[in-house]
């Protein structure tokens, strides 16, 4: 059990076993509707960390632009919900306040509910396909990349705030109503959201895990640790790092999607450059190349950020701040490296104390307990 | 005509506000390959710098001109305490440099607005730079020309630094080889801290310069820091030739699209432009040349 946080091949399904159960049987039971609703958009953002912990931490590509496509998928399941509440060929109701009054060629896809599912996956996969190619077939990589990729989340929220007509402007979209169908406001349907949730999550950890024993997830360390010789031995490392980068963009779609109607709205603020740097931080302090760490990582700095923003606002951002800079400068392997040198110390036992054999479990994830 | 001159001079002057931003980050990100956040948040500082300033001063008129050393040394300064405790420690790992000093920048974000609060804070325009100059039936803002001036110059003191004493010698040598550079007796150490200084310094100016355009907030670094990194990968690393074009070419670009657009399809075309250029020149538009692949 003490593996869970690093790459061991079967004590992970031990503890996503137990994961699923406390999700999925413990948690609607135990938690008030509220505190459910809370958890529930936690697991979203878990969901961008699952693609960034692929990315970042297995394939070496800092990704600071994850807000974009987050933010693709809430808008076209934000698209969808507000099409639905407007009924069969209504307008919705800020296009008639803002102006034209019609709604855009580009809007009608989303009054199908099986096309706007297609559209939630297809958009980013589709987007960051064409992006990760031109950009890792011409080999720019590291602090281009980063930079580049952040600069896309910037220039998305601008162009929403832009097409204020089209997208709601600053406001972003709001005031649903019903999701698919499901009145939104009813407590029951909300803990079908949560269930929904979990268990997306959930299917989206065990292809993370999948991906990291195969072959493709050795490739894929290894054109992080040596693209040169990858390229050199006949693979194409650009074809490995575009497939990667196509696979944490649809995760963070598929988190924003859900958000929305967890949330209730989505708007720029949610997509820019600071939540894109900021889905980050529950990766790197949660371990950005294991397989839990940036879930749980990712879960406790959303808790923590509820739980101190609501009463220190400012004492939340030098918090964050101070977590960047901790981590990533003293620990960047995350919270996982602590229980690794533990227990390559217990193993070794050549630190002089040979630790006990049946040492008590290191609390490995006392993060993981937001309830 | 009458359409083109005043849009080639709005780029011109966006051209200018770039290029003291990315100045110094083109200079310090070339040195040691790091990629410094919280540049931005320098930036910031140094238009706090020209707000303070002009309260002690109380002369609009005067405190321009001495919040622009005073800026410098308040970038500066905060440049070489960065270096010192942090990115010295995390040489090797520039892609965490990266989100180290993001986190820096937050502190410093927060840091101003506990301390000058979160509404924007003025600068006044001193006296001297109201109004515009006209040539040819166009009027030119005198602050803008003024900016304008004030890039020229940082520009060409730098070069002038980099090119004729000895201290730029040693800041190139460490730029194209910096193992080479050591063994050649050359304290890389020494040449780290003085280039971060230099670099820092410059986005303080960039910052005094910038008040001049609009109000001082703490956000102000973040709506510069993207542009900035943008006009340093174009340019190519290591190159003040190439930060001085791609900073043009940028500002040139967004004015001519906002004009035939609106601003925000503009940055959006000036990023498909850019991902296009990278296409034919990954590296940028100057390369270093280096025996390292790729």
């Amino acid at each position: 059990m003490i593996r869970i946080l690093t790459t061991g091949r079967t004590a992970p399904l031990v503890l996503l076993a137990f994961a699923a159960i406390l999700l999925f049987a413990v948690a609607p039971i135990a938690l008030s509707p509220f505190r459910l609703s809370l958890l529930a958009r936690f697991l979203c953002v878990a969901m961008v960390a699952v693609g960034i912990g692929l990315a970042w931490g297995r394939g070496g590509l800092l990704t600071l632009g994850q807000g974009l496509y987050f933010g693709l998928g809430a808008y076209v399941m934000a698209m969808h919900l507000k099409l639905a509440d407007a009924g069969p060929a209504g307008v919705p109701d800020f296009m008639t306040l803002y102006g034209t009054g019609q709604v855009p060629w580009w809007w009608e896809p989303m009054r199908s509910p099986v096309m706007t599912l297609v559209l939630i996956v297809l958009v980013p996969a589709t987007l960051a396909a064409a992006l990760g190619w031109a950009i890792f077939t011409r080999r720019v990589r590291g602090a281009y990349f980063a930079i580049l990729s952040q600069a896309l989340a910037a220039a998305f929220a601008i162009l929403l705030i832009g097409q204020q007509q089209t997208t709601g402007g600053t406001n972003g979209l709001n005031g649903f109503r019903a999701f698919f169908g499901y009145d939104l406001t009813d407590p029951v349907n909300q803990r079908m959201l949560f269930i929904i949730a979990a268990g997306v999550l959930l299917v989206m950890v065990v292809i993370a895990r999948q991906l990291m024993v195969s072959r493709f997830g050795e490739l894929l360390v290894a054109v992080r640790d040596a693209e040169d010789r990858v390229r050199f031995l006949g693979y194409d490392p650009a074809a490995v790092k575009t497939v990667v980068y196509i696979l944490a963009a649809v995760m963070a779609a598929v988190g924003g999607a859900l958000l929305v109607p967890i949330v209730g709205i989505i708007s720029p603020t949610d997509v820019g450059v600071v939540p894109s740097i900021g889905f980050l931080i529950g990766v790197a302090i949660g371990g950005r190349a294991t397989l839990l760490g940036p879930v749980l990582g990712s879960i406790a700095v959303s808790w923590a950020e509820t739980s101190v923003a609501e009463q220190f606002p400012s004492a939340w951002t030098y918090f964050q701040g101070a977590l960047f800079l901790g981590v990533i400068a003293f620990l960047p392997d995350g919270l996982a490296s602590i229980v690794r040198r533990r227990r390559a110390a217990a193993s070794s036992g050549d630190d002089g104390a040979p630790a006990p054999a049946t040492e008590p479990e290191p609390d490995a994830r006392p993060e993981g307990r937001t309830s | 005509m009458d359409l083109l001159l005043p849009q080639l001079f709005a780029g011109l002057s966006l051209g200018s506000v770039l290029l003291l931003a990315a100045l110094g980050l083109a200079l310090t990100f070339g040195q040691m390959g790091v990629i410094n956040m919280a540049h931005g948040e320098f930036m910031m500082a140094g238009a706090y710098t020209a707000f303070v300033t002009q309260a002690l001063v109380g002369s609009a008129d005067v405190s321009l001109l001495v919040a622009l050393p005073v800026g410098f040394l308040v970038g500066g300064v905060l440049g070489l305490i960065l270096e010192a405790t942090l990115i010295r420690r995390m040489y090797h790992r520039p892609l965490d440099t990266l989100l180290v000093t993001w986190g820096v920048a937050l502190l410093l974000q927060q840091v101003a607005r506990d301390v000058f609060g979160a509404p924007n804070v003025d600068v006044s325009i001193p006296t001297w730079l109201t109004g515009a100059v006209s040539i040819g039936g166009l009027a030119l803002p005198k602050t803008r020309l003024f900016i304008l001036a004030v890039a020229i110059v940082s520009v060409l003191a730098l070069a002038v630094v980099l090119r004729s004493t000895s201290l730029g010698r040693r800041i190139r040598a460490v730029v194209q080889n910096r193992d080479l550079a050591e063994a050649s007796g050359i304290s890389s150490r020494a040449t780290d801290r003085t280039t971060f200084f230099i670099g820092s310094g410059l986005a303080g100016i960039a910052g005094v310069a910038v008040t001049l355009l609009g109000s001082t907030g703490p956000n102000l670094g973040m709506s510069y820091i993207v542009d900035a990194f943008l006009v340093v990968v174009v340019g190519g690393i290591g190159h003040i030739k190439g930060t001085v074009i791609a900073a043009a070419a940028l500002g040139l670009m967004q004015a001519f699209f906002e004009f035939s657009t609106t601003a925000s399809i503009a940055k959006v075309l000036v990023f498909v432009v850019i991902i296009a250029f990278l296409q034919v020149r990954p590296q940028g538009l100057l390369v270093t040349r280096t025996r390292s692949l790729a």
